[in-house]
């Protein structure tokens, strides 16, 4: 039997605000443990908690982003349960009034492009971080991170594969860094993902039982992950087994997902409306503000790559993946205005740097104008194509512009005739055999002495020219 | 009765708490007593009241996104049954 894929995502990214959600602690990164707390994070009792403007600006801009309608009222509440990462019992979330709901975004996969439904976003605040001692049968919590706020955006079950599940997260993961709402880091866990995935007989209407994933990290255990359970739901329902509606997390060493144990406890998190908190009201002023704030997003940047620099698909689609790279690409047009040359020495040379030193490109050593000035060299016959990967390793390195690399260096291609000539006449006198044998018809020898000339000339021979003039010579 | 033993016991296990015979006895009790009362309220007609979510009418109390102080770590652990020096210590969950 033929088994058709259902998969729904949900996605919790942490916001970039400087402070936290309902309090005025910090959210910075990295500091030693419960040192960004107070009572209000700390769920001591009598506090108020005080929402923070911005998050319910970030979320209006992711829901204008992904084309969702906006709540006029919206409401938080409380959702209950115990765990030692939530000191107050219970997590300030949002259930029957969300800030936004009824979007979509669109994906391509396998040059097939798709709509997928995004049910809801709401705000809520982070739970703090647990760890586990080696030894001892204890653990430590550290309250850093409790209320930091997180959006959560909630898809549709409308993807159908692994694949489908990447290019939306991918495609969610451009959206939010656009917005620069979000870093949108996986293995930092400030963009992280939850999966929902059941699987069903083809032409069935009702979904199948569903499990849900958690624990993946990356983009690749995402794929992973779903592609495992994927095969595992598939053989359990082929031997007529029933799927356990539970909660399975990726373990990447093994390459499975795993049950886990000791969760019979049905979800029960009795849900009800947050005193502490006075409702939200967002009016069409207010959204309108916000709308004049929103950037070009990555795909109305991919389309207009297409069209105003006439890039292949795929060129569009790797420098738009960040909002710098495309900048990158951009300023280097403008100085160097062949796109389709821009964007080769950016995919190929630039990148191979980058990812090798897993740099980012605002870390880049090399200036977008600094490369289209070296990009012009070429063109005007300064220095060859060849010698300018050399210039541009040593613009990497040193972060010097091309004109002093290529004087301090002496790499100024030769394009004098005679110089060049006199040369070819040395390399001719000096190989007489290959000589006779190009003449008797061996043309496939031209290569030979074209490397013997650039060998001589360590590269800086015009290469046009030193073709020419052999074959002048060799008659 | 509204609210059955079961109930009280799974309620009790969401909190983690754990109740001798009696105590559930006690509970489910005080828990239907409690409800009957509520249950007057019921003799309203509300059926074209929208629902309340907070008691006063005020919406949007917002701050503006700024860094204030946090509490001196010494005070953030006073409370603490157990601590490192820098972190709550509790039982391992898993």
């Amino acid at each position: 039997m033929d088994y058709e894929v259902i998969i729904g995502l949900e996605v919790h990214a942490q916001l970039l605000t400087e402070s936290k959600i309902f309090c005025t602690c910090s959210t910075t990164f990295g500091a030693s443990p419960n040192t960004h707390t107070c009572p209000v994070c700390l769920g001591m009792p009598g506090v108020l908690p005080v929402l923070n403007k911005k998050v319910v600006e970030f979320a209006l801009k992711l829901a204008l982003a992904t084309n969702c309608k906006i709540a006029s009222f919206s409401q938080f509440a409380r959702k209950n349960y115990f765990y030692p990462d939530l000191p107050k019992g219970y997590q300030i979330s949002q259930y029957e009034l969300p800030i936004a709901e009824h979007g979509w975004i669109e994906i391509e996969v396998n040059g097939e492009r798709k709509k997928i439904g995004i049910t809801r976003i709401h705000m809520e605040e982070d739970a703090g971080k647990l760890v586990h001692d080696e030894l001892k049968p204890v653990s430590y919590v550290d309250f850093n991170r409790t209320g930091v706020p997180l959006l959560e955006i909630v898809s549709e079950p409308d993807i159908r594969s692994s694949d489908e599940a990447v290019a939306y997260l991918k495609n969610l993961r451009d959206i939010v860094r656009y917005l620069g709402i979000c870093d949108g880091n996986m293995e930092e866990g400030s963009f992280r993902c939850d999966a929902n995935i059941s699987l069903r007989p083809v032409g069935q209407a009702e979904f199948g039982t569903r499990t849900e994933l958690k624990n993946m990290n990356s983009f690749r255990h995402v794929q992973r992950a779903l592609d495992y359970e994927i095969k595992r739901q598939k053989s359990l329902l082929l031997e007529g087994k029933e799927i356990v509606q539970e909660t399975r997390l990726w373990d990447e060493s093994s390459g499975k997902t795993l049950g886990m144990r000791g969760k019979e406890e049905a979800n029960d998190y009795r849900y009800f409306p947050d005193p502490d908190l006075v409702p939200i009201r967002v009016d069409s002023d207010w959204i309108q503000k916000v709308r004049e704030t929103l950037p070009e997003l990555p795909d109305e940047k991919r389309a207009r790559f297409l069209s105003e620099y006439h890039l292949p698909a795929y060129d569009a689609e790797v420098l738009t993946t960040s909002k710098d790279l495309a900048d990158y690409f951009e300023e280097c047009v403008k100085v160097y205005p062949q796109p389709k040359k821009v964007s080769n020495w950016i995919m190929a040379e630039l990148m191979r740097e980058l990812n090798r030193d897993n740099r980012d490109i605002t870390e880049c050593p090399v200036s977008p104008k600094n490369l289209g000035i070296l990009l012009s060299m070429i063109d005007d016959g300064t220095i060859s194509g060849k010698i300018a990967k050399t210039v541009f390793a040593e613009m990497y390195k040193t972060g010097k512009d091309p004109k002093s690399i290529v004087e301090e260096k002496g790499l100024v291609q030769v394009t004098d005739r005679g110089e060049i000539s006199k040369v070819i006449d040395e390399v001719l006198s000096e190989n007489p055999n290959q000589v006779k044998e190009y003449k008797e018809g061996k043309t496939k020898l031209l290569g030979f002495f074209v490397g013997q000339v650039m060998k001589k000339t360590r590269g800086k021979a015009n290469p046009k020219l030193v073709n020419e003039i052999l074959r002048e010579k060799l008659g | 009765m509204k609210i059955t033993r079961e109930e009280v016991e799974h309620v009790a296990r969401l909190a983690r708490l754990k109740f001798g015979e009696e105590e559930v006895e006690m509970f489910t009790k005080q828990l239907n007593e409690i409800l009957l009362y509520m249950e007057k309220l019921n003799e309203l007609d509300t059926s074209e009241v929208p629902p309340t979510f907070h008691a006063m009418e005020k919406e949007n109390a917002f701050r503006s996104d700024e860094v204030g102080s946090s509490l001196e770590l010494k005070k953030v652990l006073d409370n603490a049954p157990e601590d490192n020096g820098e972190s709550f210590v509790v039982p391992k969950i898993f």
